[in-house]
């Protein structure tokens, strides 16, 4: 059963700063996202894209500024806040001496998931038969990261925090991907895709954030601009005017012609 | 909690049963410590036969110290730590569920040490519910004291140093107070003198556990 | 962690406080200095124990100094460092600074009571309740310092510190009594006994507690030095931090001026 619409904003972080020591990972973010938005974080390398990510999932505090995530602090309603964010990062999170089949379980149980959905989530990402009893340590990068998205899908949380997710995936697992975040925005689920690589994510966000040296130094709504391939956000997004919109409405911004697959949409109850 | 603590517990044992590094290397290596004391102390059985009591408390401690590193280190791989503490679990159900597991091993470490001491040090053991006591609340202390020590030292480099030299003084009330009670249980011991150690092993562990309870999400999220 | 813009200034200690440091440190070496005067010429040898009597005029000063006041001290203050209300790192530098002059007291407290033991009991080291809890507290706190080397963010570093105070701390009792129950050597407290009628009289007595309140002085402005080391320690991080920001911010204005190029 879908909440309703809720007043606060799925993410909103104001003047953020968060330090690895004496470095300072975020210097000064202001970000907010609406429910049901699908948002892109765009910028170079050890821009702070993970680390804000990590911020929103709890695992970093700040050390200044105001961060809500789903309207709960997530440092102080730390593990509420958890059992609803599914963060899928460049590490997948698996125990080498188990199976795929019990990392998944594991994983979906210990967030409190429902386990109904496993079996459908693991087949949806090619996770059958021999594989499934594969003990984790066997696994390649690409099948790793499946099973991650498979954990993913199969816990189904309210906000997704997606770290690079095209990386090690090859061109079928990227297709699916991007049906499951089209899926996923469709029915509400809030998805903060970092990644920068603009090219992949770009279709399915509407809209993008640039994010250079720990602070956010560009907005830009998807679809407005024609990108040449290839090229980075933070060129167009300094010379996109200062006031385009940075919330769009409730609902996805999906290229015309994504399919959803046969069968059921999950929601979370 | 309780649920939590059983699936972690669950996990960390499945994984022991796969690994079955328990079994292959840390047992052994109680049994080559065992046989190393008999080397130490020379072939007067008496002795060794007085000593079995401490020995086979010390032999369970160093035990410990590979059982708690081997418990940490399962998390040490592909960002697992991370993984838990997204996960949301309660993390007094993670610590309860990882000295549940640690517990677990031990307790068969030390049949297997029990029974070597009696079989290579001829000690004589003519109480056994003390003997059995004393195992269950010293095994408890020490799993909870070792898992919030292994958590603390989680994530460092010198963990492997650091975590005994840590550990271990604190651990020394359980040594003391379990050789006593194994002594009073001994032929040639009284076995009053064991009650007052038992209720020393008790406040031992209760002190742990609750402390262990209430701290582990804290040392968690600053480690 | 107020920003420091502009060309960061160590911060002077406050006039008062380095008063009170030279004061406290003039009021330790004059005490000492009398304890010295009184506990080697002054007061009479012992009849059973000869002039090795004076040295209790250090060792149970010693002792108390590391065993409650310093050891005391850093429990507290790991203790308030990790109560969220009263959370500052000062009680952080204040436990570590604790810690490490405790240990040098606790080193002196075994050294000295061997040092009496030896002619007394015929040994260097006797197993009894009192050396070995002694013992057993001055591995603790080493391995206190030795988590507070290993190389982490000041706040992680002073948390886990903490938690290892305060385990330590829960177990110094268990490990005292069971001590305790386990073999008892040591002479009952001489001035702190049952019937509170001390056993040392006149002047030995007041050498005694002059030697209490001339440790105590001493560790208290060892103390403050070491706090205020670790306060200097501290804003040098700081410093580093303010430029490292600075830095942080300036890559994204470069790398848009790049861009713009």
């Amino acid at each position: 059963m879908a909440p309703p619409a809720p007043s606060h904003p799925a993410v909103s972080l104001h003047d953020a700063v968060a330090l690895s020591g004496r470095f300072p990972l975020l210097a000064g973010v202001d970000l907010e996202v609406a429910v049901g938005e699908t948002v892109l974080v765009e910028g170079p390398n050890g821009a702070g894209k993970t680390s804000l990510l990590r911020v929103c999932a709890g695992l970093v505090p700040l050390s200044s500024g105001v961060a809500t995530v789903l309207g709960l602090d997530p440092i102080s309603a730390r593990n509420q806040v958890r059992r609803r964010v599914g963060l899928l990062s460049h590490a997948s999170h698996l125990y080498d001496d188990l199976t795929v089949r019990e990392n998944v379980r594991f994983a979906v149980r210990a967030a409190g998931a429902d386990t109904g959905r496993i079996a459908e989530a693991c087949d949806r990402w090619g996770l059958t038969g021999r594989l499934l009893k594969t003990s984790a340590s066997k696994l390649s990068a690409g099948q790793r990261r499946r099973t991650a998205l498979a954990v993913l899908t199969a816990r189904w949380p309210e906000l997704w925090l997606l770290d690079e997710p095209h990386a090690g995936l090859d061109a079928s697992a990227r297709e699916a991907l991007d049906q499951l975040v089209g899926e996923a925005g469709a029915a509400g689920v809030t998805v903060v895709i970092a990644s920068h690589e603009t090219g992949f994510a770009e279709s399915l966000a509407g809209r993008a954030v640039t994010l250079t040296g720990g602070r956010v130094t560009g907005h830009r709504a998807i679809g407005a601009r024609p990108q040449p391939s290839g090229s980075v956000g933070p060129h167009a997004s300094l010379d996109s005017s200062p006031d385009v919109p940075d919330t769009t409405p409730v609902g996805p911004a999906l290229r015309p012609g994504t399919g959803r697959p046969a069968g059921e949409v999950a929601h979370v109850a | 909690m309780w649920r939590d603590s059983l699936l972690v517990a669950g996990k960390d044992l499945r994984i022991e049963a796969r690994s079955r590094v328990g079994l292959s290397q840390v047992a052994p290596f109680g049994i080559v410590a065992l046989v190393l004391f008999a080397f130490a102390l020379g072939p007067d059985r008496s002795l060794m036969a007085r000593g079995a009591p401490g020995l086979f408390w010390v032999a369970v401690l160093f035990c410990t110290v590979l059982a708690v590193q081997r418990s940490v280190s399962i998390e040490s791989g592909d960002g697992a730590r991370d993984g838990l503490r997204l996960s949301g679990l309660d993390p007094a159900g993670l610590f309860l569920g990882k000295s549940v597991a640690v517990a677990a091993q031990l307790a068969v470490l030390e049949v297997v040490l029990g029974v070597g001491v009696v079989l290579l040090y001829g000690a004589r053991i003519e109480v056994p519910w003390l003997i059995a006591a004393s195992c269950v609340l010293g095994t408890v202390g020490l799993a909870a004291t070792g898992t919030l020590y292994g958590a603390l030292s989680a994530g460092l480099r010198v963990r492997e140093t650091l975590l005994p030299f840590l550990f271990l003084p604190i651990a020394a009330p359980v040594l003391l107070a379990g050789t006593r009670v194994w002594q009073a249980a001994m032929a040639g011991g009284v076995a009053s003198d064991g009650s007052p150690w038992l209720r020393l092993l008790l406040a031992f562990d209760a002190v742990y556990v609750a402390l262990g309870i209430v701290v582990f999400g804290p040392i968690q999220e600053s480690a | 962690m107020s920003a420091n813009r502009g060309v960061p200034a160590p911060p002077l200690q406050s006039r008062r406080g380095r008063w009170w440091t030279r004061g406290i440190g003039i009021a330790a070496a004059v005490a000492t200095v009398c304890t010295v005067w009184l506990g080697l010429w002054v007061t009479p040898p012992d009849e059973t124990q000869g002039n090795l009597v004076r040295l209790v005029y250090i060792h149970p000063g010693v002792a108390w100094v590391a065993l409650y006041l310093a050891f005391g001290m850093a429990a507290v203050a790991s203790l308030l460092y990790l109560w969220p209300r009263t959370r500052s790192l000062v009680w952080d530098r204040l436990a570590a600074a604790a810690v490490e002059v405790g240990v040098v007291f606790n080193v002196c407290t075994l050294v000295s009571g061997s040092i009496w033991g030896k002619p007394t009991w015929g040994v260097w080291w006797a197993w009894d309740a009192r050396l070995t809890s002694t013992a057993v507290l001055l591995v603790l706190f080493l391995g206190y310092l030795a988590l507070r080397r290993v190389p982490a963010e000041p706040e992680v570093r002073a948390k886990r510190s903490a938690f290892v105070a305060l385990f330590a701390a829960v177990d110094i009792p268990i490990v005292h009594f069971s001590v305790l129950w386990w073999r008892t050597l040591h002479q009952g407290a001489t001035v702190l006994n049952a019937n509170l009628s001390p056993t040392i009289h006149g002047s030995m007595a007041w050498t005694l507690l002059l030697g209490f309140v001339a440790l105590t002085l001493v560790f208290v402005w060892m103390l403050l030095v070491r706090y205020r080391i670790g306060v200097l320690e501290d804003w040098l991080g700081t410093g580093e931090l303010d430029v490292a920001l600075r830095e942080r911010q300036a890559e994204g204005a470069a790398v848009g001026e790049e861009e713009a190029a």
